[in-house]
């Protein structure tokens, strides 16, 4: 595979290339020039080799075309998961088959058998970005080598044809090579000269712009994947009560595990009188949030902590989390999420004789942690036979709970006494108070506590640097490459004639103000526009 | 401070409109003075444009000073604010090619872009506490501007469709050129029906269930068309012709739609008045008033992606994962405002490649830039208005 081909200069090229790399002259028959600039008509794998396996997946992934409808399919792809809302952003408590075609119709249900409800996760979406990322390595290895190595061997003295072909061209005669080349550094140009001729280059290195925002866009897409490794990303929900302490998920290491207090959580409207915002606030219903608020202090377990023992905290620090403005702490960050307002907390009941109106004494429930039994002296006590945070009759119209919170509260008290020392039973809820009807006792409400709570957001995120740096080289790159153009120019001496010919990958209108202005400077020809092939 | 906002706002729009004119005075045809002609009436165009931004950026300034954020927070705040970065792109452009041609359609763009903002409420507004941080500035100034650059490449490559498709035969492309032509009539229509209906002050209720079950009142200010999936209209007004299908369950869907609806008929109107008046094609019409070069008009296009790609990158992607990272603790969540920024993207870099790499110079490439326009004003509006997520604020 180590052949090469000797062109007329005496350059050595790679086997497969088309133009010489040193002067440009046509190494195939049939070559067209110009269109062959685009990659210095050097020698590209793809251009090359055909016949093996990994031949053709190269080449295959090198193709621009298949990149450009990788690009497409993903695009839309991504369009189509916007139709309706993703599973993420429907309702948590709502079961996604049967969600999709009740609020939808037909076509919600279509999308939801298509996999589409869940598309940005799906195997076949990641297969795309998978395919798309080694289609960008394959074609920037198979032209940004080449293209390297061309530019870096380019002479000064390029071949008749080569000159001949390109887009701008002129003769002329009688030129001073000197004021040209004055002229063209004055244009910022980087002149070199052999032999009596001249080759001017100007932003080489924007040819490089597409490579680097590719090594860019890897680096990003890699620093995405490392996501799914264990240790590099916690995402977890953190509900505290106010006034209450709770272990931070994910935090636990052998330096011990942290804790975090919520002090308060504030919620802040907008006032409606304001008046630089009156006539906003006042064309709405209900009110605006202004601040949503979380006064945390956060503490940590001393290092030989033992799980399920009681922890011994020691006070890290304290802040306030507000939305925009998250909380941080060694690698962790905590982001005010979500919140609750007036979660029952605590209720209290009085045991009541019904004959008397009597009171023989109250408790308090607990209603994150009840007791069995609260004794109330002198023979009156009250036992928690069931309870229900969160009370609905199932499908048997039987009493049961929805999950573990207290939102509607509901319980099946015993009350004993001395007159009724077999106890009477009542089911107690909110608004309800069933019992057999004998009963001589019942348990009257006295009162309810309410508890503010917070969510937030627990997150480590050791990709975002990798990130980050993919965003910033993509950025570079992109900008190198679109703000900048390759610029060339060359001067040839031909049996008594100047030759001068010119090529830019991009911006061709700049190129000509170039040209215009050096043959306006100079004795040299203006330099005239082929008509080229690709339009 | 509002009051001067306003009224610098309005000013610019005047202006705006008036420098179209001068631009379009510099491409008149007249015989013998065309080149002085042309210079002296492009130069005033030029001018015109400069002081009209010049009064647009001094209506951002107060409106900032008077609310105590960047008015970039509401649909029309951040329309009213794409519609000042496309006259700044334009300038941009104009200082490097010098070309009156593209002032005759991308100021009058930009009015329309104006316009349609200021249908929407254009109170101050507070900011909610997702929309307090210094990245809403930088993120939407940013995005924006490379949005204004991008519709310059519409502009251009528009141009150089009317400028180049063959109207002596119907075709597929004298078809598509006419539907383009008519979208943006259509804005016109959303603009004389919503000041029209609003002027009368016509209004007509409706009683509908919500998702709830409850009853909720749904007021239209246009005689409705397309009526609300379910619920009895309150008094005698124009009855819906059709209700509006219930998959479609965006905030205000039906009230949407039917708005929609009298857009495209308000549009349709206009349309058949131009070509009554024309008596052929609009593209036909205005094939012979333009004289630029189809080379120099693919050349602005290119130039427009590829200095306002870049920018849209930066500010519509980056700046947003960055702010997105410290607001909503994930830099990419796919929101659909998220998702069509990406999808943005991903065209204009299958366009770049197309071009660099596919040589799609000169039609090809002026079709894939109206194409990419109307990515970016979907994302402008259809996702802000029709599908639901986080951005839905306006």
């Amino acid at each position: 595979m180590m052949q090469t081909i000797t062109c007329e200069c005496g350059h050595s090229n790679p086997y497969g290339t088309s133009l010489c790399q040193a002067c440009g002259k046509p190494l195939k028959q049939d070559v067209e020039i110009l269109s062959s600039m685009r990659y210095e008509g050097s020698a590209r794998r793809s251009q090359t080799y055909k016949q093996t396996l990994v031949d053709k997946i190269w080449n295959f992934f090198s193709s621009v075309k298949v990149g450009v409808w990788l690009i497409v399919i993903i695009l839309v792809a991504a369009a189509i998961g916007t139709i309706f809302p993703q599973e993420t952003f429907i309702p948590p408590n709502v079961d996604p088959a049967t969600h999709y075609e009740s609020e939808y119709g037909t076509l919600g249900l279509i999308y939801y058998l298509l996999g589409f409800h869940n598309l940005y996760g799906s195997w076949w979406f990641i297969l795309l970005l998978g395919m798309l990322g080694l289609s960008i390595i394959i074609a920037s290895l198979d032209r940004g080598i080449p293209l390297y190595k061309a530019l870096k061997t380019q002479r000064v003295t390029r071949h008749d044809q080569f000159m001949k072909n390109q887009r701008l061209f002129s003769k002329s005669s009688d030129v001073e090579l000197d004021e040209i080349k004055y002229t063209l550094e004055s244009l910022r140009y980087k002149v070199r000269e052999e032999n009596g001729n001249l080759f001017a280059e100007k932003g080489r290195f924007s040819r490089w712009g597409a490579y680097v925002n590719h090594v860019g866009l890897i680096i990003f897409l890699t620093g995405a994947m490392l996501r799914f490794f264990p240790g590099m990303y916690v995402d977890d929900i953190l509900w505290v009560r106010e006034g209450e302490k709770a272990s931070i998920p994910g935090t636990s290491s052998e330096e011990g595990q942290y804790y975090l207090e919520n002090n308060d959580f504030i919620l802040e409207m907008y006032d409606k009188e304001e008046k630089k915002f009156n006539s906003a606030l006042s064309s709405v219903d209900g009110e605006v949030a202004k601040n949503y608020q979380s006064n945390v202090t956060l503490y940590k377990t001393k290092e030989n902590h033992t799980i399920g023992a009681e922890p011994e905290l020691e006070k890290v620090k304290s802040g306030e989390i507000r939305v925009n403005e998250p909380f941080k702490f060694d690698s962790f960050a905590l982001y005010q999420t979500d919140f609750k307002l007036n979660e029952f907390y605590k209720m209290s009941f009085e045991l009541e004789e019904k004959a008397t109106g009597n009171k023989f004494g109250k408790l308090t429930v607990d209603l994150h942690d009840p007791k069995k039994e609260y004794d109330l002296g002198d023979g009156y006590k009250v036992k928690i036979e069931e309870y229900f945070p969160n009370f609905v009759l199932n499908d048997q119209n039987q009493p049961s709970t929805v999950n573990n919170l207290p939102d509607n509260p509901a319980f099946v008290f015993s009350m004993y006494s001395p007159k009724t020392p077999e106890g009477e039973k009542a089911f107690v809820g909110i608004q309800k108070n069933i019992d057999s009807g004998e009963n001589q006792f019942k348990m009257t409400f006295a009162g309810i506590e309410t508890k503010d709570l917070t969510a937030l957001t627990v997150r480590k995120d050791h990709t975002l640097w990798i990130i980050a740096l993919g965003g910033i080289i993509f950025m570079i790159g992109v900008t190198q490459g679109l703000y900048w153009n390759y610029r060339r120019i060359w001067i040839k001496q031909n049996a008594g004639e100047v030759w001068a010919a010119a090529h830019t990958n991009k911006n061709w209108y700049g190129l000509k103000k170039d040209v215009e202005f050096l043959s306006d400077k100079t004795n040299l020809t203006p330099l005239e526009e082929k008509e080229t092939a690709s339009k | 401070m509002a009051e001067i906002s306003s009224t610098l706002l309005y000013s610019a729009f005047i202006i705006y409109l008036f420098s179209t004119l001068f631009f379009a005075m510099s491409i008149s045809d007249k015989k013998g003075k065309d080149a002085v002609h042309t210079k002296k009436w492009g130069k005033i165009g030029f001018i015109s444009s400069c002081v009209g931004f010049a009064a647009q950026l001094g209506y951002f300034i107060t409106r900032w000073m008077a609310s105590g954020h960047a008015p970039v927070s509401n649909l029309f705040e951040f329309t009213t604010f794409f519609g000042m970065m496309m006259v700044l792109a334009f300038i941009i452009l104009y200082i490097i090619y010098r070309t009156n041609g593209l002032g005759v359609f991308a100021m009058p763009i930009a009015v329309l872009v104006i316009a349609y903002a200021s249908m929407f409420p254009r109170d101050i507004s507070p900011l909610i506490p997702a929309l307090q941080s210094d990245w809403l500035k930088i993120h939407v100034t940013t995005a924006a501007l490379g949005e204004g650059i991008l519709a310059i490449s519409f502009v251009s490559g528009l141009i150089y469709l009317i400028r180049t498709v063959d109207q002596t035969v119907s075709s597929k492309k004298t078809l598509w050129l006419e539907i383009i032509l008519y979208s943006l009539i259509a804005v016109v229509g959303f603009i004389f029906v919503s000041i029209g209906f609003k002027g009368v002050g016509y209004e007509t209720t409706f009683e509908m269930m919500d998702d709830n079950n409850q009853a909720v009142k749904v007021v239209y200010d246009m005689p409705a068309i397309a009526g609300p999936s379910n619920g009895e209209q309150l008094d005698d007004s124009f009855g819906p012709l059709f209700r509006t299908p219930s998959w479609m369950n965006g905030v205000d869907a039906s009230i949407k739609l039917n708005t929609f609806i009298w857009s495209l008929l308000a549009g349709a109107a206009l349309y058949g008045l131009l070509r009554l008046i024309l008596r052929k094609r609009i593209a036909a019409a205005l094939q012979t008033k333009v004289k630029m070069k189809p080379d120099l008009l693919d050349e602005i296009s290119y130039r427009a992606v590829a200095i306002g790609f870049p920018i849209f990158t930066l500010g519509a992607l980056i700046f947003a994962m960055i702010w997105a990272q410290q607001a909503w603790s994930r830099f990419w969540g796919w929101d659909p405002k998220e998702v069509w920024a990406l999808i943005t993207f991903l065209f204009y870099a299958a366009f770049l490649h197309l071009r660099l790499s596919r040589g799609w110079h000169g039609e090809k490439s002026a079709w894939l830039c109206v194409l990419g326009f109307w990515i970016i004003t979907f994302n402008l509006i259809a996702v802000n208005l029709v599908l639901v997520g986080l951005h839905s604020y306006a």
